[in-house]
Parts: structure tokens; C-alpha cells; sequence
């Protein structure tokens, strides 16, 4: 079991961080070229030159091309009008037609901020040279470019979020799910009745079982840290014995919830339900996957009981934004004060008598 | 055998819900005697052992176990008693020697008495060269006469046996009764529930429950005197079979 314990967590960091990518690559272009000019032909090839997109199809109709849409064989469709280049140089103005398969809304999104921004770059170009041939008075065009620069991940890198945020869940995964089922085990041997009929005292035997527990959750963090510097190369700027602080108390507040569900459950089965409706809604909830700002106001309310909230905002502002210790005081605060709370309950729910 | 009280219970109920599990009992136990605890499943015995042992809190009434209450001082009865379930329930992935030493520490034993400890019964059991197997590779025998010598490590003034002897082969069954009279013979209370009416014939009294009360209380002896058969079998059979 011990082997399992440690090997699985680290395929997971594995795979997860390379799989668990909010880049969308690889959309399957297809367009119409009912123009076929010079203009068109220049704005296809810069499609062409993206990395983000593949060009499937030159569709003849815009029929055929719904087709394929509706087949699943293509995500996104750009349609060049007839008169395309006319237009432009005549009116300095025309349309184009974009269809973007929106089932994953969020894919979508993105794939048109690619698309707005290659089509931008177009015009940019065009329009320079539109005005350098045919205006009579030259206007040199006038435009705003905006620079952007990503602080804290300079190169968007999806990896150096992921990484600490699927650490995150590994420890509390482990941990708590070993937790709840540990002392529910022991029910159903019936060891725990033997210890329930010792003089031994709560606190005693809880620190007992879950010492074991905090440890093995560090360890964890330990082997997770060296593989997030040695295998995705993620920067830790922050002090890293500030994460190992955090970690041993969020540890506490994590194996006290195990062991309030191993208070309230006879069998490993009913432990392990109960244990993965709050891992569920603590993962989803966690702003791991799905920023927490974007959530409806009564649902970032619920995420504030969310441990793991805590943890993946923390191990980000430490490992990425160098956070020392008086940026992260409020959730420092808060954990220690579930950790009591939590651990409180546990104890007074477990009972040696009924 | 003394008249010296070492239990002593007093109107005892639980009640589970609607349903009276344990019905007013009174009885006492005196020092040094080994007493049979007898009933049909579901008689209530085990729930009664369980609130003499402090895991289980009586709907009403009182037991003084040991001198203490087990309504107020339930963990200071756990120090001065052994417990031994139906359910072996020592650590099957731990080994002979970690058990003992588990169980000597929770018990406050120090490191040296452990390590005498250890010693006194591995010879007593001849396991020199089982020490270090796990627990859990053990025939059931075995396993049960270990857990008796465990229950016994904190030398308790009472150790209850809660069908000790269930599933065990009649040499080792034998064997475990002689380990029973050398404990009681040293002083230790024996408290000992059993379906084998043979071994209710080794007790020094017996009480049979029958659903929630104890209908009867005496000697093996003078209860088949009173009820006019040769065997505890048959003693049990016509007070099990009047309720129904």
C-alpha cells in the first residue's frame, strides 16, 4: 500500500499538469473564399501561419461547410464575402462572417479572442496599405496598439498556475481521505472498541492516529515541491518555509474533517461518500480550475468555508508573487482559526461511550 | 471466596429507542469468583457488559465496578479492569511484541515492565518464536489466549471475557479455562459470558438473562438442584423456553 500511496499522487501531478491545460490549440479551421483575391488570400494565410489553428477545408458553399459543423469536423468557419477586396478599397469598410462551434462555451471564447486578434492584426496591415495607395491626402494611419505584460507569469505559461494548484489537491485528497476512513476502519474490526475500553484519553488517541496523517501529507508537499522545480521548471520565489507553515495547519483543519466523517459514519463506505461530497465541492469551489471572481456572488460566499480555497490562493501568491508573510496574514488567520474550530468538533464528537 | 463486593449493580436499564435491552437488573459480584454471565443471543448481555465496562451509559440505574461508578468515573473504571471481546481485537498488522507493547503503554506500564511483561507471558504461552510474526498469521486459538494475557498485562482487579472461548477447538477451550482458574486463583475477578453450558458448570455462580432480566442467580449447583435436571444445559433450556 505504502508505494501506491506515493506513486500515485506523483503520476497524477504528472499527467494532470500536462493535461489540465486552459489553452485551446489544435481549432480546426475551415473557411470560404468566395473573393478570391489578394486580400483574402493574405488574411487565410495568416490563419495559415498561426500555431493555434489547423486549416482543414476550403469549403465551396457556405452549406457544405454547415455540414461539416454539424459533423463535428471543423470548429470554427470564416466566410469571405464576394467583393471582399472591393469593398475595402472602396468603401474602406466590409464584413466577414465567423461560426464558431460554441459547445464548450469556454473554448469558444477563447478561440474568438485568437480569431478578433489575427483579423485585428489584418486590418492593421490592410489599412496602411489602403491608405497609402489610394488616398490622396495620406493620412498616416492612426492607431492605438495596447502592450500588454503578464505579471507573476510573464509567458502565460498554463503549467506554472496548475502545478501548485494540483499539488494542493493532492495533499488534502490524500490526507483527508486516509483520515476518514482510518478510525472508521478500526469500527469495523472492532480494534476500536478494545482501545474505547482502555484509559487511554481522547486527545491522546487522535493525536495518535493523525499525527501519521500530517506527516505523510508533508512528505507529500515535500516530493510535489521538488517535482513542480525539477520537472515544470515552476518558479518559487516566496519563502518556502512559509508554504510548509501554512501546510501544517491547513493539514490539521483537513485530517480534523476526516475524522469528524469517521466520528459519523460505521462502515469505509459510507466514510469515502461523504468524504468525496465535500472533496467535490471544495475542488470546484477551490478557484483551482474556475476563477473564483467569476462566480456568482453567493457561491464566492460558500468558497469562504472552503479550506482549500485558502490553500491554492497561498501556495499561488507564495510560489509565483513572492508573498512573505504579512501578505497572506488573513488566510493565515482564518485556517488557524478552522483548525480550532474543526478540531474542537472532532474531538468532542468522538465519543469512547454512547 | 470473600464477600467482599467488587461489582455491584443496582437497577440497571438501557434503553435503544423503544426497546428495553437491558431491563433493571441487580446483582453483585464478589472478589476472587469466577462468574458466568449466561443468556440466549439477544438477552442482553452484552449490552449489560458494556455499560459495566464504561463504553456504553445507562439509560438509568447504577454499577459501582472496582469501587467506581461507571456513570461518573467510567474512565477510572477502565484502569482497574480487563477487557476481552467477542471480536479478537488486537492489531492483526502489528506484531505479537508491538501489541503487547502497544497495549502495556496505553495502559501506562513503563518500559520496564513491559519488557518483563513480555517476557512472563511469552514464556507462559510458549510463543518464544512467534515474538515477531504478525498477530493477524496466528490461529484463532492462539489469538485468543494471547488476548487474554493482554487484558491481563495491567494486572486489573476484574477482567471480563466476553465469549472468549466462541470457535475455539475443545484442547484449546481447555487450555484457556486453566489459564482462567490460575487468574482467578491469584484474585483476579473473572466476569465471563459463554454459550457452552459446559463451562457455565466451571463457574463459581452463574446468572442467566433471559430478554433483559436476570431470572436467575446461584451456583451452578444449586441451580440444578432448584430446578431438578443433572445439567446447566437443561437449567438453560427451561428458563429460555418459559419466556417463549
Amino acid at each position: 500500500m505504502l508505494p501506491i500511496l506515493f506513486v500515485l499522487p506523483f503520476v497524477q501531478l504528472l499527467i494532470l499538469s500536462n493535461a489540465a491545460s486552459f489553452e485551446v490549440k489544435n481549432i480546426r479551421f475551415s473557411y470560404i473564399d468566395q473573393d478570391h483575391s489578394k486580400a483574402s488570400r493574405e488574411l487565410i494565410s495568416k490563419f495559415q501561419a498561426s500555431d493555434y489553428f489547423n486549416i482543414v477545408e476550403n469549403f465551396a458553399s457556405k452549406k457544405e461547410a454547415n455540414l461539416q459543423m454539424q459533423k463535428g469536423k471543423v470548429d470554427v468557419i470564416l466566410e469571405i464575402p464576394n467583393h471582399f477586396e472591393r469593398n475595402l478599397l472602396t468603401d474602406k469598410k466590409t464584413n466577414l462572417s465567423v461560426s464558431i462551434n460554441a459547445i464548450d462555451g469556454a473554448a469558444a471564447g477563447i478561440e474568438n479572442v485568437y480569431i478578433s486578434q489575427i483579423i485585428n492584426s489584418f486590418n492593421q496591415k490592410i489599412r496602411s496599405q489602403l491608405y497609402q495607395y489610394n488616398d490622396a491626402s495620406y493620412i498616416q494611419p492612426q492607431s492605438i496598439i495596447s502592450i500588454p505584460s503578464f505579471w507573476y507569469n510573464n509567458t502565460l505559461n498554463y503549467k506554472t498556475l496548475m502545478v501548485p494548484g494540483i499539488l494542493v489537491l493532492l495533499v488534502t485528497m490524500i490526507s483527508l481521505f486516509l483520515s476518514a476512513m482510518n478510525i472508521v476502519r478500526e469500527k469495523e474490526i472492532g480494534t476500536l472498541e478494545q482501545i474505547n475500553v482502555t484509559p487511554i484519553r481522547k486527545h491522546q488517541f487522535i493525536i495518535g492516529k493523525l499525527f501519521p496523517f500530517w506527516v505523510l501529507g508533508l512528505v507529500i508537499l515535500t516530493v510535489g515541491l521538488l517535482i513542480a522545480k525539477l520537472v515544470f521548471n515552476i518558479p518559487i520565489l516566496g519563502n518556502i518555509g512559509l508554504i510548509y507553515l501554512f501546510t501544517s495547519i491547513y493539514l490539521l483543519v483537513v485530517l480534523g474533517i476526516g475524522l469528524l466523517v469517521s466520528n459519523y459514519t460505521e462502515t469505509q463506505q459510507q466514510a469515502m461518500f461523504i468524504a468525496w461530497f465535500f472533496m467535490v465541492i471544495f475542488i470546484l469551489m477551490s478557484g483551482l480550475f474556475t476563477p473564483i471572481e467569476s462566480m456568482p456572488d453567493w457561491a464566492q460566499q460558500i468558497t469562504l468555508f472552503n479550506p482549500i480555497r485558502y490553500f491554492v490562493e497561498i501556495i499561488r501568491m507564495v510560489m509565483l508573487k513572492g508573498a512573505t508573510f504579512s501578505d497572506i496574514t488573513k488566510p493565515f488567520s482564518i485556517i488557524v482559526f478552522y483548525a480550532i474550530i474543526i478540531n474542537s468538533l472532532a474531538v468532542w464528537s468522538y465519543k469512547k461511550n454512547n | 471466596m470473600s464477600q467482599e463486593k467488587i461489582i455491584a449493580v443496582k437497577n440497571l436499564s438501557k434503553k435503544f429507542g423503544n426497546f428495553i435491552a437491558v431491563n433493571d437488573i441487580s446483582f453483585d459480584v464478589y472478589k476472587g469468583e469466577i462468574f458466568g454471565f449466561l443468556g440466549a443471543n439477544g438477552a442482553g448481555k452484552t449490552t449489560a457488559m458494556k455499560m459495566l465496562i464504561g463504553i456504553s451509559k445507562p439509560t438509568s440505574g447504577e454499577a459501582v465496578v472496582a469501587d467506581f461508578d461507571v456513570n461518573f468515573q467510567a474512565e477510572m473504571v477502565k484502569k482497574n479492569i480487563g477487557y476481552m471481546s467477542q471480536k479478537f481485537s488486537m492489531y492483526d498488522d502489528l506484531t505479537i511484541k508491538e501489541n503487547i507493547t502497544f497495549f502495556g503503554g496505553i495502559y501506562g506500564l513503563s518500559r520496564n515492565q513491559i519488557k518483563e511483561k513480555t517476557a512472563q507471558l511469552i514464556s507462559d504461552l510458549g510463543l518464544e518464536n512467534e515474538l515477531n510474526k504478525l498477530v493477524g498469521d496466528l490461529p484463532l486459538g492462539w489469538k485468543q489466549k494471547l488476548s487474554f494475557s493482554v487484558a491481563l498485562l495491567h494486572e486489573p482487579k476484574i477482567v471480563f471475557l466476553d465469549e472468549p472461548t466462541g470457535g475455539v477447538d475443545p484442547i484449546t477451550r481447555r487450555q484457556f479455562w486453566e489459564m482462567i482458574y490460575a487468574e482467578a486463583h491469584k484474585g483476579t475477578t473473572i466476569f465471563v459470558t459463554t454459550h457452552y453450558m459446559d463451562e457455565a458448570e466451571y463457574c463459581d455462580r452463574v446468572s442467566i438473562m433471559v430478554e433483559g432480566k436476570i431470572e436467575a442467580l446461584e451456583s451452578p449447583k444449586n441451580l440444578k438442584q432448584q430446578y431438578k435436571v443433572t445439567s446447566m444445559n437443561e437449567v438453560f433450556l427451561k428458563l429460555a423456553r418459559n419466556v417463549e
